[in-house]
């Protein structure tokens, strides 16, 4: 049997030491074709040609970005500003419903598309950072320094999972299409609705873990306060 | 018959206006990365493989100098966009739903009416081509509705296009590198070896390791996108789809999922995880990581049970 040539792994490890190194990805990503291809043997030139050919056939992938201007417009007609008031909405609620209410209203926009609804600047430290905390002080009193802190990091930590297993159920976004690019070049063609209805499954067990450990985390607090009476 | 060629002389007239609105504001490296990738929509058909490929250098050569720079187009202040969201209301909502309507509805019409027969659309492109419809539409709506200055959406657009920068490309990029490891035989290389450390015939196993390869390859590198490629030639193609017979679809969109929950539970992705912290201010730096730590365990448990009764157990 023919000695096995492990070179072309090299490729492998400059992508990770290249991204943890925290260099240009896009340059991580070239250096890392190159290496590979040149590694199997192939000349440099064969190597530009397969980089090339890969990029223009994975164009479709960058289509997603003629979004763009319909959000940016909407923005300039405050888009943002009516998602706040959305949020504002349920002032009132408590810690748990505020939190619960935002990641689903997180997860649907971003699985719409509009996954630029939210964001930490935009929306978790102007808004629902300090909604949680009033609504965890309305119920348990004054906070403690280490609860005040859980709290505002639990608004965050929500505004993630909600964007993080939302935005795929929409079908034209990068990592959908990435996806499609990758098993296209391996020989399996799927479509991007194939893909993102897969997403589902994976959203919902999110909404219900991370919605139960916020409310976890609320009655950690309540329970905190009632000891120290 | 509508083709992909369609949209992406769509894209590029975009990226072609983006281009030339840089050129207006003196920034010479965005005008040029914006251009070279309008190019490569209009022309890259017709561009021998090589041609693209020196594109492509041309494109990352601009980018890893740091040519790319933010954009400051004129747009609206916060005062007058409060004002606007209280007169225009939930219908602000409106265009931005025309889109996923146009081309979910779009796509189902499509293909369970006769009118997929009429071969409208280029097979199995049908969706992505309705997005671009549905775009072209709500980009309509938008403007007839609310008047804007008229080139507020092609600056508003640019805006955002540029608060993302070089990232706009990195999906395509690593796409692209998912094919050249598969034209290298990476998939072959790492199936023989993995094949010879998973005991033979665990399927089961097989997801773990290729789930916790995801969410691990995440974790060092910040990024999810760039752990799928290496994955899906690694483990995902050659062992769960081609010695296993699973379902590629489940095993390619839920193992992206299971990367994550990596990104979940490291300070590599900083936009996420640390820059939010400092937004906070909190003391601890990886406080947002902390609450995320028993979500995404347990969901990325949850994820590695979907492959394996989604990908096998119902497949078939």
């Amino acid at each position: 049997m023919d000695e096995v040539n492990y070179w072309p792994l090299a490729g492998i490890a400059i992508v990770v030491v290249g991204f943890a190194l925290k260099f240009n990805p896009l340059l991580v990503v070239v250096g890392a074709a190159i290496a590979t291809g040149v590694l199997a043997g192939l000349d440099l030139v064969a190597v530009v040609e397969a980089l090339g050919k890969a990029f223009n056939d994975n164009r479709y992938i960058s289509v997603t970005w003629i979004i763009l201007p319909v959000i940016g417009l909407l923005e300039r007609y405050g888009l943002q500003q009516r998602a706040r008031g959305l949020i504002e909405g349920i002032r009132g609620a408590t810690f748990s419903k505020l939190l619960i209410f935002y990641l689903g209203f997180r997860q649907v926009t971003a699985a719409l598309g509009m996954k630029d609804i939210g964001g930490h600047p935009q929306a978790v430290r102007p808004l629902v950072a300090p909604m949680a905390e009033a609504a965890a002080e309305a119920a348990h009193g004054d906070l403690r320094e280490g609860d005040r802190e859980e709290v505002k990091a639990m608004s965050a930590a929500t505004d993630n999972v909600g964007l993080f297993f939302g935005e795929d159920i929409f079908f034209a976004i990068a990592s959908i299409l990435l996806i499609q690019g990758v098993f296209e070049a391996a020989g399996y063609p799927l479509t991007p609705l194939e893909l993102s209805v897969w997403a589902i499954p994976t959203a919902i067990c999110a909404f219900f873990i991370h919605g139960w450990r916020i409310s976890a985390l609320d009655r950690r607090i309540g329970a905190g306060r009632a000891a120290r009476r | 018959m509508i083709t992909y060629e369609w949209l992406y002389i769509l894209a590029g007239s975009f990226f072609a206006i983006w281009a030339l609105l840089s050129l207006k504001d003196r920034l010479w490296g965005n005008a040029a990365f914006w251009g070279l990738l309008a190019a490569s929509f209009f022309g890259g058909s017709h561009f021998s493989d090589f041609e693209n490929g020196i594109l492509v250098l041309a494109m990352v050569a601009i980018a890893g100098m740091g040519g790319l720079k933010r954009s400051s187009p004129e747009t609206t202040g916060e005062a007058s966009r409060q004002k606007r969201a209280l007169s225009l209301g939930n219908k602000l909502f409106i265009p931005a739903l025309i889109v996923p309507f146009t081309a979910v509805a779009g796509t189902l019409l499509y293909n369970f009416t006769p009118l997929g027969e009429t071969g409208l659309f280029e097979e199995r492109r049908e969706t992505l081509l309705l997005f671009g419809i549905g775009v072209v539409i709500a980009l309509i709506v938008a403007i007839i509705w609310l008047k804007p200055p008229a080139l507020a959406p092609a600056e508003e657009g640019r805006r955002l296009l540029d608060s993302i920068g070089w990232a706009a490309i990195l999906p395509q990029m690593l796409a692209a590198l998912g094919a050249v490891f598969a034209l290298a035989g990476v998939g072959e290389i790492i199936g023989g070896a993995a094949g010879s450390v998973i005991p033979d015939g665990s399927i089961f196993l097989t997801v773990v390791v290729f789930a916790l390869g995801m969410a691990i390859f995440t974790m060092i590198m910040g990024n999810a996108f760039a752990a799928f490629p290496v994955m899906a030639a690694a483990i995902g193609i050659p062992l769960l789809v081609e010695t296993y017979n699973g379902d590629p679809a489940v095993i390619g969109a839920v193992g992206m999922l299971a990367g994550f929950c990596g990104t979940l539970l490291t300070p590599m992705a900083a936009n996420f995880n640390i820059v939010p912290a400092a937004l906070l201010e909190l003391k601890d730096q990886n406080g947002v990581i902390k609450q995320q730590v028993w979500t995404a365990i347990p969901l990325w448990v949850c994820n590695v049970a979907i492959i394996y009764v989604g990908a096998f157990l119902l497949w078939k």
